[in-house]
């Protein structure tokens, strides 16, 4: 192509679709890596709240090592560092692996905090009309602490959504990978980089407010009885 | 008289070196009413807590109709319960928080199903039946759709002892129910907590309201330094104390207007 080309519609039109393609990667990347970190994390809050001290000793381990090593190296660790010993991920489950158990270890902190939250008195009045310590916990304490929690999570989603564009480093097909080969084909960078901007607010608003959604059902509503 | 529902035996409560509980004996019989008097700080609060194992004594025995809460003898030697074990003893004593702490994700008569479903296995219906009876009896039939947050203090309290009550307890346990009161809120929950005493509820107050202990109360027993001072009949106690100590708490009440 030479430059100052005419931009085509098609040629927009091209741009657009091969773009959304690698939105499709964008977002199953982050759901899968939301869904690993929500599940890990909150398994990580558990031990960290439990009485036994080796697993709290675990959990803390855990989070220093995944909260203080960059995001971007903890992925070439897992997908090249482990290829070195035989152990090649594809680099979707690389990368998906990367962001999970590093979200994971940022979401325990969301999840502890969210269930120390819960006025002790809870647990007492439950406990005071029968219920097991593990029905309080259930029963009472995680609904409340769910509705502390959700905020946090939305802004973590949020800001994942705009990581997994480091994915791009392990040759993830997402929006940001598609975005580069697509300058190199064309070299129409301005053109490419406003619509991957717009690509990205258009995913990361709905879930914002999906968010907002999710806020409202769990704030006094809903029956556990 | 007949075996105590309640009785407690040289109960013993540590917090580290600090004695909150430096040897209690005291019975509780059926259908008693039993206020608990004293300055703050002199273990009532943590005599009754101790009562329903919410508070794990260092030391001493409480017997719930005869059978001890809290710990299990095997084999000669006494165990601590299991939490299912314990939860079950729990079910039969109610308390009554003087933050009243009803479950803010639940409206009010879920509030009030919550035990009956979940412990006692009771269905929905039945469960609900008894829970719009129960609030009917405190007054607040129209309000079991809402959630506590839009209740009063005295409406949130009056909840907080139908909950109680659905668990069909034997006891009742009052943790200065009246103490996170406005004063115009206070007379609304004396007066369905007076209705349960008529009824021959078996009752332990903790409280700091001497005109209600007065009228109550079939025993006062006043505390000072986790060590019970004196006990007896509310006209005795109000009207002739015989410690100095009691003398001396009785007329500071009396004059902090």
């Amino acid at each position: 192509m030479m430059d100052g080309a005419v931009v085509t519609p098609e040629m927009l039109l091209y741009l657009l679709r091969t773009l959304l393609i690698g939105a499709g990667a964008t977002i199953w990347l982050t759901a899968a890596s939301l869904v690993v970190a929500v599940v890990l994390g909150f398994g990580l809050a558990l031990m960290r709240l439990s009485d036994s001290k080796v697993l709290q000793g675990i959990a803390r381990v855990y989070l220093e090592i995944f909260r203080n090593i960059p995001i971007l190296t903890q992925l070439f660790v897992i997908y090249f560092g482990l290829s070195r010993y035989g152990i090649m991920l594809p680099a979707t489950v690389a990368a998906t692996l990367g962001f999970g158990l590093n979200g994971a270890s940022m979401l325990s902190e969301v999840f502890r905090s969210a269930i120390l939250s819960v006025d002790r008195g809870q647990r007492e009045a439950g406990l005071a009309i029968g219920l097991t310590s593990r029905q309080a916990f259930r029963l009472l304490i995680l609904p409340q602490a769910a509705r502390t929690a959700i905020p946090p999570i939305g802004n973590y989603a949020i800001g994942l959504l705009k990581d997994t564009s480091l994915a791009s480093a392990v040759a993830v097909p997402e929006i940001a990978m598609r975005a580069k080969m697509l300058v190199a084909e064309t070299y129409l960078s301005t053109e490419i980089y406003m619509m991957v901007a717009v690509v990205y607010l258009a995913l990361s608003l709905p879930l914002a407010r999906l968010t907002a959604l999710a806020e409202r059902r769990f704030s006094p509503h809903r029956s556990a009885a | 008289m007949s075996e105590p529902l309640v009785r407690i035996r040289g109960l013993k409560k540590a917090y580290g070196i600090h004695l909150v509980l430096q040897g209690i004996d005291l019975d509780v019989h059926s259908g008693e009413k039993l206020c608990l008097i004293g300055p703050s700080g002199s273990g009532k609060t943590t005599l009754l807590r101790c009562v329903n194992w919410l508070e794990e004594p260092t030391g001493g025995e409480i017997l719930i109709d005869g059978a001890p809460i809290g710990t299990v003898a095997k084999g000669g030697r006494s165990h601590r319960m299991s939490d299912v074990e314990l939860a079950r003893m729990r079910a039969g004593i109610g308390m009554v928080f003087q933050r009243f702490n009803l479950f803010p994700h639940l409206t009010v008569l879920e509030n009030v199903m919550l035990g009956p479903v979940r412990v006692l296995g009771a269905g929905r219906a039945e469960a609900e039946a008894t829970a719009r009876g129960l609030l009917a009896k405190v007054g607040l039939s129209e309000k079991v759709a809402a959630y506590p947050d839009r209740l009063s203090g005295g409406q949130q309290q009056r909840v907080a002892i139908a909950r109680a009550l659905a668990m069909k307890p034997k006891l009742m346990l009052f943790d200065e129910p009246t103490s996170a009161l406005d004063p115009e809120l206070v007379g609304e929950v004396l007066a369905v907590m007076r209705q349960l005493a008529n009824e021959g509820m078996t009752m332990i107050i903790v409280t700091h309201e001497m005109r209600f202990a007065e009228t109550v109360a079939d025993k006062v027993v006043f505390m000072a330094d986790g060590l019970i001072v004196e006990e007896g009949p509310p006209a005795r106690i109000f009207r002739d104390p015989q410690v100095e100590r009691t003398r001396a708490f009785l007329s500071a009440v009396e004059h902090r207007v």
